[in-house]
């Protein structure tokens, strides 16, 4: 009833707004999707504010547009910005047709009730990596496909670890790892940077840690994840790792690794346009886990969904458009400019050929797993903020990593 | 209980009485024929002001009100069949560990902001009331703080209080002090946010303050000086006591901009670590907004939390004025 009404009222608003600005409005007719003011376009959000009509993004927009015979009307959005405005969209009735998102977020649109499944939308999921497709799962159902995907790595400089005497082929467990700090601190060098603040960033740079201590997040304080939470308190203990990490973000934390001071930072892909700026010689190594190995990183990137909307015949349409978005040669191009690494392996194997540097990465996120994996969904967004918060107390010296995680867990069911 | 329902039933009448007696006088004046087309009119000047009020005060607090009494998940917030919970929500705040130290720490971060604001406020705006050559150009100077955007403001504080590469540290360390994790240190963090968050409100002092003794006319100081009063006694017998209207509204207004105050801690710490300079204002938007899953209902009602003691000191405001009016 409520719903109804208020829905009646944004349609008579847009109505009007649209009549008074004398755009096209051509009568758009009655129905749930008079909302759109603009009928015949398919509308598409993503969170790329910093691509703009002339991007290589917009034109491939335009041009599956085209393929799928609509016409596109792109709005860009800040990221945080994004989960905000699509829920407060899908409260109108308004939702974009297509919605390209945060992979954490889409558990809780899903939750929300915002997202068509793969079963109702028909899109095609079989070529994607089954680990990064599983950030986009809950409850056995599929909420969209994976844009591309980011994940965290250790970069670290050749000169200082040439300076300190370290062999980065040694570094392979968090032992040699700690070693290799201690090394680099007594050549009168910094050790590491990473970003312990209080916010998802947080979670996100620790969780490679966490999981690679083998960790589950549904049991904040077993032995495992202790002894993560110590390997970070022991290196701010001892100076290898700077106090400023528990107010760093990624990017003051990169900042600090650019300076040149530091020989190791955790930080991800979307940073190696910056480290070719740098002015010196990097290197890339995937987080370790505790007893060798790779440790499996948090995946980063966006998802492609396909928001529920009032007329069902919209998303055939939508389909194509997303389909259109995620083949092979389109992901290609896509994931270049952002910096990602493709979903597909067929994909990624063109993009190493292209660029070998981007191997580690590849590497990196293969090993990765979404946050909201293991059908935690809707349940991560809490689990996370106690995590971030156990890390901070720990780190800042409020509380032993022992106690904050007892804290954490207890707060987290 | 009993203010808040007493004084908003009051300042409506005041506010009607108002707009009766000005909208009937002109028709007795000029047109006696017609009262109805004139009160008309006069509701139509009207409509614009209640309008806007309405849209943009009564309605957000309502919805406020009523986001605090449902139980909101991001499904419901969609859907719009959130249920009534009534207080459940004001449990859940209470309850919360969190609750007892944001408590603390708003109490501890507005008492000694106000405090330190005042009192530094005052003693420049006594000192700049002696119009020594520069003092214009000095005044200006003092109110730069308020001239910056918040923004920028808390992030140079936060550069400057950095750990490692901070400036104040290494002042510090020139000087032989130890390095202070002023930003990241769960014993320190509530401090530097109020340092920064009173370097911020001092200018607002002065101005207000330095205004006030604009008016306190100077034959009584002529006089005083006469009668063989010192500097120190012509301030607290003549200054403060003709400054305590404008004093009493300058801590009003204060009290309502530090409870609120959530830009410069945000910047400066996120309220963090764990929690230690977390107050209702950082508190409130953590529940809505900082997290990927929102709690809407617990957020709204730290909000209101805050707008109910902000009230009560505008009440004890309007309570003590008037005294002061009787007497």
């Amino acid at each position: 009833m409520n719903r109804s009404t208020r829905r009646r009222l944004t349609a008579a608003a847009m109505t009007v707004v649209a009549v008074a600005t004398g755009t096209t409005a051509c009568s758009s007719g009655s129905g749930s999707t008079s909302a759109k003011a603009d009928g015949g376009a398919y509308t598409i959000w993503d969170p790329y504010p910093q691509f703009d009509k002339s991007s290589d993004w917009a034109k491939l927009l335009d041009d599956c547009g085209t393929k799928a015979g609509v016409k596109i009307k792109r709005t860009a959005f800040d990221t945080s910005d994004l989960s905000n405005k699509a829920l407060l969209a899908a409260q109108q009735d308004n939702s974009a047709d297509v919605l390209i998102v945060d992979n954490p977020v889409v558990s809780t649109l899903a939750e929300a009730g915002v997202l068509t499944t793969t079963d109702d939308n028909k899109l095609d999921t079989s070529k994607v990596d089954p680990n990064l497709l599983a950030a986009g799962q809950s409850g056995g159902k599929t909420y969209g496909t994976p844009v591309g995907a980011n994940t965290l790595a250790l970069y670290y400089n050749k000169e200082v670890l040439k300076e300190a005497g370290v062999d980065i082929g040694s570094v392979k467990d968090w032992k040699s790892l700690t070693a290799a700090l201690a090394k680099v601190e007594k050549a009168g060098k910094k050790g590491i940077t990473f970003s312990a603040i209080g916010t998802e960033e947080g979670s996100f740079q620790f969780l490679p840690w966490f999981w690679g201590s083998g960790a589950q997040l549904t049991d904040l304080d077993s032995a495992e994840a202790v002894s993560a939470l110590s390997l970070w308190k022991g290196w701010l203990d001892k100076g290898y790792a700077p106090n400023s990490v528990l107010n760093n973000t990624q990017t003051t934390s990169w900042q600090e690794f650019a300076s040149g001071d530091y020989a190791f930072a955790e930080n991800g892909t979307w940073q190696l346009a910056g480290a070719k700026k740098a002015g010196f010689d990097y290197g890339v190594v995937p987080v370790p886990n505790a007893t060798g190995g790779n440790a499996a990183a948090p995946t980063g990137g966006e998802f492609v969904t396909i928001p529920v909307q009032g007329d069902t015949g919209r998303y055939a349409t939508s389909q194509k458009l997303v389909s259109c978005l995620t083949s092979s040669e389109n992901l290609l191009v896509t994931d270049t400019t952002l910096s990602y690494v493709a979903p597909t392996s067929e994909v990624q194997d063109k993009q190493v050929a292209a660029n070998a540097e981007l191997k580690p990465w590849v590497d990196a996120v293969k090993a990765a797993k979404g946050r909201t994996s293991d059908d935690l969904g809707t349940k991560y967004p809490k689990i996370s903020e106690q995590l971030w918060k156990a890390v901070q107390s720990a780190l800042s010296g409020s509380k032993s990593p022992e106690d904050a995680l007892a804290t954490a867990q207890s707060a987290a069911k | 209980m009993n203010h808040t329902t007493q004084v908003p039933d009051r300042l409506p009448v005041r506010e009607e009485t108002g707009a009766a007696t000005a909208a009937p006088s002109p028709p007795r004046a000029r047109a006696p024929r017609r009262p109805t087309s004139q009160q008309w009119a006069a509701w139509a000047f009207l409509a614009p002001v209640t309008l806007y009020l309405a849209l943009f005060y009564a309605y957000p607090l309502y919805r406020n009100l009523d986001l605090s009494l449902r139980n909101y998940t991001v499904r419901s917030f969609v859907q719009g069949d959130a249920p009534f919970t009534g207080l459940a929500n004001y449990r859940t705040v209470f309850d919360d560990p969190t609750f007892a130290p944001a408590l603390l720490h708003t109490a501890v971060f507005t008492a000694v902001c106000l405090v330190f604001q005042y009192a530094i406020g005052l003693a420049l705006a006594v000192f700049f009331n002696q119009h020594f050559r520069l003092s214009a150009t000095l005044r200006a100077l003092f109110l730069v703080p308020w001239l910056l955007p918040l923004i920028v403001s808390a992030s140079t504080w936060s550069w400057m209080l950095n750990s490692d590469s901070g400036i104040v540290n290494a002042a510090l360390h020139a000087v032989g002090v130890d390095p202070v994790n002023w930003l990241t240190s769960p014993s320190w963090s509530l401090t530097s946010v109020i340092i920064a968050n009173i370097w911020i409100g001092v200018p607002f002092n002065l101005v207000v303050l330095y205004s006030g003794l604009q008016s306190i006319p100077g034959a009584l100081y002529e006089a005083a000086a006469l009668d063989g009063a010192g500097a120190w006694r012509r301030f607290w017998s003549i200054t403060f006591p003709l400054l305590r209207p404008v004093s009493a509204i300058t801590l009003l207004l204060g009290l309502v901009y530090t409870l609120k105050v959530f830009d410069i801690i945000w910047i400066m710490t996120k309220g963090g670590p764990a929690d230690s300079s977390t107050t209702f204002a950082t508190w409130s938007y953590q529940l809505g907004f900082g997290n990927l899953l929102p709690a809407f209902g617990p957020g709204a009602a730290v909000g209101n939390l805050l707008v109910v003691a902000a009230l009560v000191f505008g009440l004890v405001y309007l309570r003590v004025q008037r005294k002061q009016y009787e007497s």
